[in-house]
């Protein structure tokens, strides 16, 4: 079988909004270039924002206090609970308070060359000048950051940096950052500039006249389908690293609003890069809802290993003696030792235990042993650095990781892969912009870490209220009404879908088709794929799709809070994401950022990267449910920082 | 381990509800309490019944979603934990678990032990921010924080919004809620500008939303996850005071 | 079903510098009802105290106590008429009970709007026992300055009658074979004691106490002051119960 079965390759598609010239005065350029609305204008223009994580709510509070009318939207039921709040680490920036050689410059190299070279340089650089005013925004806006005696802000190294630039809030940073953008929005609220609809779900996006004009949404409560219209719309729902069932993310974090974009229009580029994390607390059984990731620091002072004989792995790990133990990260990678960049540490992690020599249920985890910390720190140095995350890690697993070492193993934490969007963070909908982790990102083939933080505030406090404009100063647009022929059918699609969801009336739950897609996922899809087993995976999800059509069981009815109801839409829209993403993964045979592609390996087993055919994003059309999806290739270049081979050795 | 839970269920926000008793079999207690009522969703849904409707997002006890009273306690027996990160472990073979909605006028059921507590988005509108429009800031270390005011609002500040506080308060106050902001914004300079006006305000917001008033009942505290002081709520009380003799 | 939604009719604009500002409430805050109850509980105690010491000079003598009530009508006189300061203090001790009752009282009707529904698992008891008690504490309290009154202050249901002094109304009134009358008064003076033990230490989170040292010390200051006071209110009938007095 040849991958032509499976896609077809289209026009390359270019960044069209981009500044070229010096990299360093690209953005002031674009900001310059970009046309403005006069402030009186504002007021009649509405903008439709999707999400209240990071990226929408600061996007939300930013273009409510520039003066534009905002309807703002999220599932939960406060923009509050929006899945930033989980982000437990910490936001880089390039401010250099550590005086330890720190610059823009760095932040945009380290961030590109940890992209994999798969990342915009135009796109990066702007991220990294605008994560200084990004701590700016925040402690003005109280986020209570660790601090130190002085009083000046603290700041802590980060998975694969040498230079401490990320500043944090204990464990909670991005609750913290939330919290900000949070109680912005909500004074915009209260203000009346900001419409806010929580419990209200995108169901499908509104096309007239080519452009993005509105959204179809689902009241949760009552169940009411409602169609929203606006000048611009603005994605900011979120990741899909739910497509894998168990993941980090959220119970509710969903492709939907993406992919009712994608399937009117809008590329969707990348989506199999996906990040994996190494240090999530490992699977418990089969009631497993999802996984709970545990902050990377923690590898700052904790050493990784197992057994070195597979015999060895059922024994408490205390019994087993110094010299039988295999500290295998600082064995292999003698300089980065047990923080080598995320995607190394759960490769690493997956091949040991791919050996056998795995440890806890089902031999799916790896030891990370505080032991030698407590010797050397004292138990009180520990407990005030990580107290936290030994509570959390004790009330999942019931162990105590003072005494016995904790268990690791790498989960689904990011997705890199989003929505096509050009400089200006518009997609190919004119008038579709997508920010944050939605869009397909500034982060290349992989993320470091610290930076989701720093790209969704970013795009929704400094970006997108800049290059908004350019678009809106063409606006008010023609009004779009609810009899418009385009508004009648997107309203149409989103009943029909539910009627055909609480019809079927099958024998499988919603949740055991997810959790199968979920396996299918991890097990070709996640860290190392193969074109054998991609091949297979996509003919299982087909015939995953083929059941859930005639077998799924949703209770209830569409006029009223059914979470069920809910669940079938996302479910649906993850299982065709999940065919493009090992599509996606099946045409890019190199092994590149967070992804191992086997067939593309160094002869000591490390990652081989192509730079002289993959070299570049891959947006991806959607050609209907059973069409092929067309390849457009956006071909990347670097000027700045060339090419070269990681190696963490 | 099997068990029998006893659940709130009620159809919609005007609807009567009731206790109804279900068996769990066969739950291991690695379980989280929630996995344990995905288990008995996916039986109800197979067998024809309406699954329970409650709130959940993150599970790991940080968005502040899961809000369930067990056995008469809001979130459950484990101190300082959210029901998504209470597990079965807490309980034994056979026991029998209610499980009830959080219960405050300001918080009405919407369906099974789904709760709106929209009122605290109402609270925090009124007040529960520093005005500081973007790209106005100055550099972040124009303002040096001692490091133990910082320390303390960041305790304040981690705050879910669960609010089990209320739900366990005996006048359904949101008291703790409030001060825990007031705390938080308070204790920086950032946030002494707007000091006064935002705990005059907030409380307001609070009075009007129908939530009760403190009696310094203490309940609140004991149940809330992360353990915000009642401290706090003295520190409310004071700031009150001084903006209403001040103003 | 929302279309355009209209262009909100403020003028607020300007979002950057507007603050929303809510419709001022003609009800009193929470906190204000608050501050209400323990200034006037204060007050309260402060006089429960005053009582209290006179009380004891009972212990002096049955004379020195008559004196004592005499000297309470005198007090401030030339300066004022009469058994006026007794009056003054009275329209006080009403004017902070009505406020303290009244305070209460909407605090209640509040509570009980904003919490309607009850657990069907009525939990153990988290916070203080205390706590839970205030409310029919004070309404016990209440009761029993009624029948105090009565008693000791109009003799009305006093064996001594209205017109004894009131050495003789306290003698005969705790006599041995009106046990249960006696039993009452430390019920009720119990009652005050745990209210005040709360109440204290209430008030001075009210008034603003918020540190770890600050709360032991007004835990310390509630739990002192009102064995204190129980102690004093309790011996005079005890005194009488056992012959001591009398
Ligand atoms: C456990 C965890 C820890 C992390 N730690 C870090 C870290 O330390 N540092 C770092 O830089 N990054 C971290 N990340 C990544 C980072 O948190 C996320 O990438 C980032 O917060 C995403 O923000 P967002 O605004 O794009 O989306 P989200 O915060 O996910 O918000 C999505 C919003 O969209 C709404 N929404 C979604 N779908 C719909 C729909 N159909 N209709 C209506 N509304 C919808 C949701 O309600 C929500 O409001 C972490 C991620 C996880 C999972
Ligand atoms: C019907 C009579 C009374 C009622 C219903 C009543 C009720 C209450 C209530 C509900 C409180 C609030 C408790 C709290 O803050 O948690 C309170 C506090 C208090 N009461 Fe009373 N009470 C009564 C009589 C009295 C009397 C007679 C005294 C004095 C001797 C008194 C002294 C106090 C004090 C000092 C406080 C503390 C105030 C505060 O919390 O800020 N009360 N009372
Ligand atoms: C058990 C011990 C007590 C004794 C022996 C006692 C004795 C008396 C006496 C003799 C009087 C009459 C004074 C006079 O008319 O001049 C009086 C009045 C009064 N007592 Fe007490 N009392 C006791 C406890 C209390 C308590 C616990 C309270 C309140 C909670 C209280 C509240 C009052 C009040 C309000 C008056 C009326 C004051 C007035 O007339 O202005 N007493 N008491
Ligand atoms: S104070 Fe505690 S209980 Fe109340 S909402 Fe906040 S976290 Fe929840
Ligand atoms: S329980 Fe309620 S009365 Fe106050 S101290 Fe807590 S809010
Ligand atoms: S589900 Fe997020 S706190 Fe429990």
């Amino acid at each position: 079988m040849t991958a032509n079965d499976f896609w077809a390759e289209g026009e390359p598609v270019f960044d069209k909004a981009a500044p070229d010239g010096p990299v360093e005065t690209r953005w002031e350029r674009r900001k310059f270039s970009a046309k403005l609305v006069n402030p009186a204008n504002r007021r009649k223009l509405t903008v439709i924002v999707v999400g209240t994580g990071l990226a929408g709510g600061s996007a939300a509070a930013t273009l409510a206090e520039a003066g534009y009318r905002v309807k703002s939207y999220c599932y939960q039921d406060s923009p509050r609970r929006a899945h930033s709040i989980a982000a437990q680490g910490g936001i880089n920036a390039a401010k250099n308070y550590r005086n330890d050689g720190d610059s823009v410059y760095r932040l945009f190299y380290d961030t590109v060359k940890g992209g994999d070279f798969r990342a915009r340089e135009s796109n990066v650089y702007r991220l990294a000048q605008v994560s200084v005013n990004i701590i700016d925004q925040c402690v003005a806006q109280g986020v209570p950051f660790a601090r130190e005696y002085g009083g000046l802000l603290d700041n802590r190294s980060f998975g694969g940096t040498q230079v401490s630039r990320t500043f944090y809030a204990r464990g909670q940073t991005g609750q913290q950052l939330l919290l900000g953008a949070y109680q912005a929005l909500e004074r915009q609220i209260g203000l009346g500039n900001v419409e806010m609809n929580a419990r209200h779900e995108m169901l499908e996006l509104i096309i007239v006249d080519g452009k993005a004009r509105g959204i179809v949404v689902r009241d949760m409560v009552t169940g009411e389908i409602t169609t929203e219209f606006a000048d611009a719309v603005v994605l900011a729902s979120g990741g899909y690293g739910n497509v894998f069932f168990l993941s980090t993310n959220a119970k509710g974090c969903n492709v939907t609003a993406s992919w009712r974009a994608h399937r009117k229009g809008a590329l969707f580029a990348n989506p199999c890069y996906t990040q994996i994390h190494p240090t999530c607390i490992p699977e418990s059984g089969s009631h497993q809802s999802k996984l709970t990731l545990m902050s990377e620091s923690l590898r700052n002072d904790g050493r990784v290993w197992v057994p070195k004989k597979a015999a060895d792995c059922p024994k408490p790990a205390g019994s087993i003696a110094e010299e039988d133990r295999d500290y295998y990260l600082e064995r292999i990678y003698p300089s980065f030792g047990n923080l080598v960049p995320r995607d190394i540490a759960s490769r690493a992690a997956k091949n040991v235990c791919d050996e056998g020599r795995g440890v806890g249920p089902g031999g799916l985890g790896v030891y990370l042993d505080f032991a030698d910390a407590i010797k050397r720190l004292g138990r009180k140095a520990v407990e005030a650095k990580y107290g936290n995350l030994f509570e959390m890690y004790e009330r999942i697993t019931g162990e105590d990781p003072y005494e016995t070492p904790m268990r690791i193993y790498p989960a689904v934490h990011y997705t890199m892969g989003g929505l096509w969007v050009d400089y200006d963070l518009q997609s190919t909908v004119p008038g579709l912009f997508v920010v944050g982790e939605a869009n397909f990102s500034d982060h290349g083939a992989n993320r470091l870490g610290a930076s989701a933080l720093m790209q969704g505030l970013a795009d929704g406090y400094f970006v997108l209220p800049n290059t908004i404009s350019n678009y809106l100063a063409a606006g008010p647009f023609k009004k779009v009404t609810e009899s418009d022929e385009a508004v009648v059918e997107a309203r149409k699609q989103v009943e029909d879908r539910i009627e055909k969801f609480l019809s079927i009336d099958g024998d499988r739950t919603v949740d055991s088709f997810h959790r199968e897609l979920g396996q299918i996922m991890w097990e070709y899809c996640g860290m190392e794929r193969t074109e054998e087993g991609l091949t297979k995976a996509i003919g299982l999800i087909r015939a995953l799709k083929e059941e859930f059509w005639t077998r799924v069981k949703v209770p209830g009815k569409g006029e009223e809070l059914n979470q069920n109801l809910e669940k079938a839409g996302r479910v649906a829209d993850f299982i065709e994401l999940g065919e493009l993403m090992c599509i996606d993964a099946l045409h890019r045979r190199e092994s590149c950022g967070g992804h191992f592609r086997a067939e593309s390996q160094t002869p000591d087993g490390e990652a081989l990267r192509h730079d002289d055919q993959f070299s570049y994003a891959a947006a991806w059309e959607y050609f209907g449910a059973d069409g092929k999806p067309v390849l457009h290739k956006e071909d990347l270049n670097f000027e700045y920082v060339h090419p070269s081979t990681r190696s963490y050795k | 381990m099997d068990i029998k839970v006893r659940v709130w269920r009620q159809a919609g926000p005007s609807a009567a509800g009731k206790m109804v008793t279900y068996d769990v079999k066969g739950i291991s207690p690695d379980a989280s309490f929630l996995e344990m009522i995905d288990v008995l969703n996916e039986t109800l849904i197979l067998g024809g019944d309406d699954p329970i409707a409650f709130d959940h997002d993150c599970r790991e006890g940080i968005c502040g979603a899961c809000s369930m009273v067990i056995n008469g306690v809001a979130h459950g027996p484990e101190k300082a934990t959210t029901t998504c990160q209470l597990h079965m472990r807490k309980f034994s073979d056979g026991d029998v678990i209610d499980v009830e909605p959080w219960r405050a006028a300001a918080f009405p059921v919407i369906k099974d032990l789904v709760v709106d507590r929209s009122a605290f988005d109402k609270i925090i509108q009124a007040g529960g921010y520093i005005t500081a429009p973007t790209g106005t800031a100055p550099d972040a270390h124009a303002t040096p924080v001692p490091k133990k005011d910082a320390d303390a609002a960041f305790e304040a500040a981690t705050c879910i919004g669960c609010g089990a506080c209320v739900a366990a308060c005996p006048n359904g106050s949101s008291m703790l809620f409030t001060a825990a902001k007031i705390a938080h914004l308070g204790l920086m300079p950032q946030g002494q500008p707007e000091r006064d006006s935002r705990v005059i305000d907030m409380l307001q917001a609070q009075d009007d939303a129908g939530f009760g008033g403190c009696t310094n009942a203490g309940e609140c505290t004991t149940v809330c996850p992360k353990g915000i002081p009642l401290s706090l709520i003295g520190r409310l009380n004071s700031d009150y005071r001084k903006a209403i003799t001040t103003r | 079903m929302a279309v355009d939604t209209p262009i909100p009719k403020t003028t607020k604009a300007a979002g950057a510098t507007a603050r929303p500002t809510p419709p001022k409430s003609v009800r009193p805050s929470s906190v204000v009802l608050k501050l209400i109850m323990a200034a006037s509980g204060a007050l309260l105690v402060f006089f429960l105290f005053a009582h209290a010491a006179g009380n004891l000079k009972i212990f002096v003598g049955e004379s020195d106590f008559n004196h004592y009530a005499e000297w309470l009508r005198e007090l401030g006189t030339p300066l004022l008429p009469h058994a006026w300061f007794l009056w003054i203090q009275r329209v006080g001790l009403l004017v902070a009970i009505g406020l303290h009752i009244w305070a209460a009282a909407a605090l209640t009707i509040r509570a009980k709007k904003a919490r309607p529904v009850k657990y069907a698992h009525r939990p153990k008891v988290q916070g203080s026992y205390a706590a839970r008690t205030m409310r029919w504490g004070g309404v016990i309290i209440v009761l029993f300055v009624i029948w105090h009154i009565l008693d000791l202050t109009l003799g009305k249901v006093n064996p001594a009658g209205g017109d004894s002094a009131p050495s003789e109304r306290v003698v005969e009134g705790f006599a041995p074979d009106r046990w249960y009358v006696t039993l009452f008064y430390v019920l009720a003076v119990v009652a005050v004691g745990f209210h005040l033990r709360h109440g204290i230490w209430s008030a001075a989170r009210t008034m603003g106490q918020q540190t770890i040292k600050g709360e032991r010390r007004a835990k310390a200051i509630a739990l002192t002051l009102s064995v204190i006071l129980v102690a004093m209110y309790l011996s005079v009938p005890i005194a009488v119960l056992t012959g001591l007095v009398g």
